[in-house]
């Protein structure tokens, strides 16, 4: 009969209007500024410095190679090594600038980065009415602690821990091994001995 | 008391026009009746916006609009605001004096029909012997107004959206007519205020609307379908056609001007909402006896559109968009016809004597039409691929 569709289409929209009243779990928006949902482990977004201990100055794993400048598809990492008072290089970033305006979120400094220092938030409320200015985010803004990378991807973070302390004994054995035989070779096995080295050709 | 209550507008006005000398009261008289209309149904419209919007939501599991104010109740103060400031682009290619023209001639006629409906006891705002006749005749005025936005924008939606919506609309303008042509045969009057008063009085519980016979209630529910059409609501919203010619015959309006195409949208869903309380639901009488002289008249009116306004709204969340040939086939093909029998009905019941045989015989002929024209409607044609005749 005509009409009969209509009829069948109308109680399951009046069902939805007033099921909506009494049953709140058809309402499935978050109301997002109050409400959150938690965020994946794998969600990304812009990459910060990771950061041992609480100096985020002193503690940042970076040492200004570069290779995530080289790397970065759309340019947008810039780093100055910090240099003493007689122009030796110093394993510290003295300038380290994001752009997050052009950075895609491709994770590849993240892929390329032999330290671990450099890894991806996800920290997403970032608007700022300083287009050019506020979204160049400077060493000091990205300089996070590790345990905030802890928070945000907890099992990334521990396997990165664990890796990074594996290295860092293996790295010790191997200098206490090189000074036991041969005690003359003091430079090779000084830089061997940081614990961010090992992953650097080691002179033979 | 009651009487006071329900006289109260018409005592306010009268009280205000008594300050101005004799011959300035006529002028004065009108100018507080429009005045007082259009911020009444500015208001109406205001509190439809946000009630269609939470309304909509609710039926697809949403909430709506809920951060401006108390539960977003002051959305429609946002959004008017928004549209205030809005810049008014005009196409370079434009006709732009019937460009400007084309807002103002479709709020204007529907402004003029809401003065012939009475929306209470004594409160017509002009009283006139053709007033059902002045309705349609300044209703029609829309279908000019809605071509000339669409044909002085220069751009191919709003033409295609203006070419259906005058399509649509005067497919539908004869239902729609036609349906309502059975309240003046019974009444014998284009009054307005006349076809109301045949509708007082109870028959025990039950009023003496016209939706309570055969031939009303056949003839509301075409009236209904018509004027959803006419007044260019989902599922009759082909003219705007968001995801098919993205808004139809106002494509190229923005700002103030776009704000009053949709003002006059929801006016003349008022009007036409107002029409169909006045010929079927009784107007201004109450539905039950006690409630009668406990509520003020106006009161009544406006819960019935109220009512309406729901329905629309209800409708709106429900069907999806016709097509063009589906619109046109139930136009003329099952609401012609139908409004047709109706109008036989009507004939018959009026000369029949009053007892179940003209319920019997009027219920027979409408049912009957219902079922056979509806069987042509919901048939499914049998498809097969097509045989070419002359291009083997």
């Amino acid at each position: 009969m005509l009409g009969e569709g209509i009829i069948k289409g109308m109680t399951e929209t009046a069902r939805n209007f007033f099921g909506s009243y009494i049953d709140s779990d058809r309402l499935v928006t978050v109301q997002y500024p109050e409400q959150r949902l938690p965020l994946k482990e794998n969600t990304r977004n812009f990459p910060f410095l990771v950061h041992d201990g609480d100096d985020p100055e002193k503690g940042l794993r970076c040492v200004a190679c570069k290779i995530c400048e080289k790397e970065c598809p759309p340019q947008c990492i810039f780093i100055v090594l910090e240099r003493d008072e007689k122009g030796k290089p110093q394993k510290h970033p003295k300038v380290f600038d994001l752009d997050i305006s052009v950075c895609m979120s491709c994770q590849i400094c993240v892929e390329v980065c032999p330290f671990d220092a450099i890894k991806m938030d996800t920290e997403f409320e970032l608007s700022h009415d300083d287009r050019f200015r506020g979204l160049l985010l400077d060493k000091k803004q990205l300089a996070k602690p590790n345990h905030y990378y802890h928070k945000i991807h907890p099992v990334e973070a521990a396997e990165v821990d664990e890796r990074l302390a594996a290295e860092k004994a293996k790295a010790e054995a191997k200098a206490k091994a090189a000074a036991a035989p041969k005690p003359a070779a003091g430079p090779a096995a000084a830089t061997a001995g940081k614990p961010a080295a090992p992953r650097q050709p080691v002179p033979a | 008391m009651q009487e006071i209550l329900d006289q109260l507008f018409v005592l306010l006005k009268a009280w205000l026009v008594g300050f101005f000398p004799l011959p300035w009261q006529p002028l004065v008289s009108i100018l507080i009746s429009v005045a007082a209309l259009i911020l009444v149904f500015a208001l109406l419209f205001a509190v439809a916006t946000i009630l269609e919007r939470k309304g909509l939501g609710r039926i697809q599991n949403r909430y709506g609009p809920n951060r401006v104010g108390p539960c977003g109740f002051f959305q429609p103060i946002a959004d008017g605001l928004k549209m205030l400031i809005k810049e008014d682009i005009v196409p370079s290619g434009a006709d732009r004096v019937v460009h400007f023209l084309a807002p103002i001639a479709l709020v204007a006629p529907v402004l003029l029909a809401f003065s012939v409906l009475p929306y209470g006891r004594n409160m017509a705002p002009i009283d006139l012997d053709a007033g059902i006749v002045v309705f349609f005749a300044v209703g029609a005025g829309t279908e000019l107004a809605v071509f000339m936005a669409g044909w002085s924008s220069r751009n191919k939606y709003s033409l295609l959206g203006a070419m259906r919506a005058i399509a649509q609309m005067i497919s539908y303008e004869v239902p729609l007519i036609l349906s309502s042509v059975t309240v003046i045969m019974i009444v014998g009057s284009l009054r307005p205020i006349q076809i109301v008063e045949a509708q007082a009085g109870y028959q025990g519980w039950l009023p003496a609307w016209h939706v309570f016979t055969p031939w009303g209630l056949a003839g509301f529910l075409l009236f209904a379908i018509a004027a959803t059409a006419e007044s260019n609501r989902s599922p009759f919203d082909m003219p705007e056609g968001e995801s098919e010619i993205v808004a139809g015959y106002f494509v190229e309006y923005s700002g103030f001007k776009f704000a009053l195409f949709f003002m006059g949208e929801y006016f003349g869903m008022f009007a036409i909402s107002g029409l169909a309380i006045t010929l079927f639901l009784g107007g201004w009488h109450a539905p039950l006896p006690f409630l009668e002289k406990s509520i003020p008249s106006y009161v009544w009116f406006f819960v019935k559109l109220f009512g309406f306004i729901a329905m629309f709204i209800w409708l709106r969340g429900t069907l999806p968009r016709l097509r063009v040939d589906q619109l046109m086939n139930f136009a003329w093909k099952f609401v012609l016809p139908m409004t047709l029998l109706n109008i036989l009905a009507a004939g018959l019941w009026r000369f029949l004597p009053a007892g179940a045989t003209r319920w019997l015989v009027c219920l027979v002929i409408l049912l009957g039409a219902f079922l056979a024209l509806g069987r042509s409607m919901v048939a499914r044609r049998k498809w097969s691929p097509r045989k070419y005749r002359f291009a083997e």
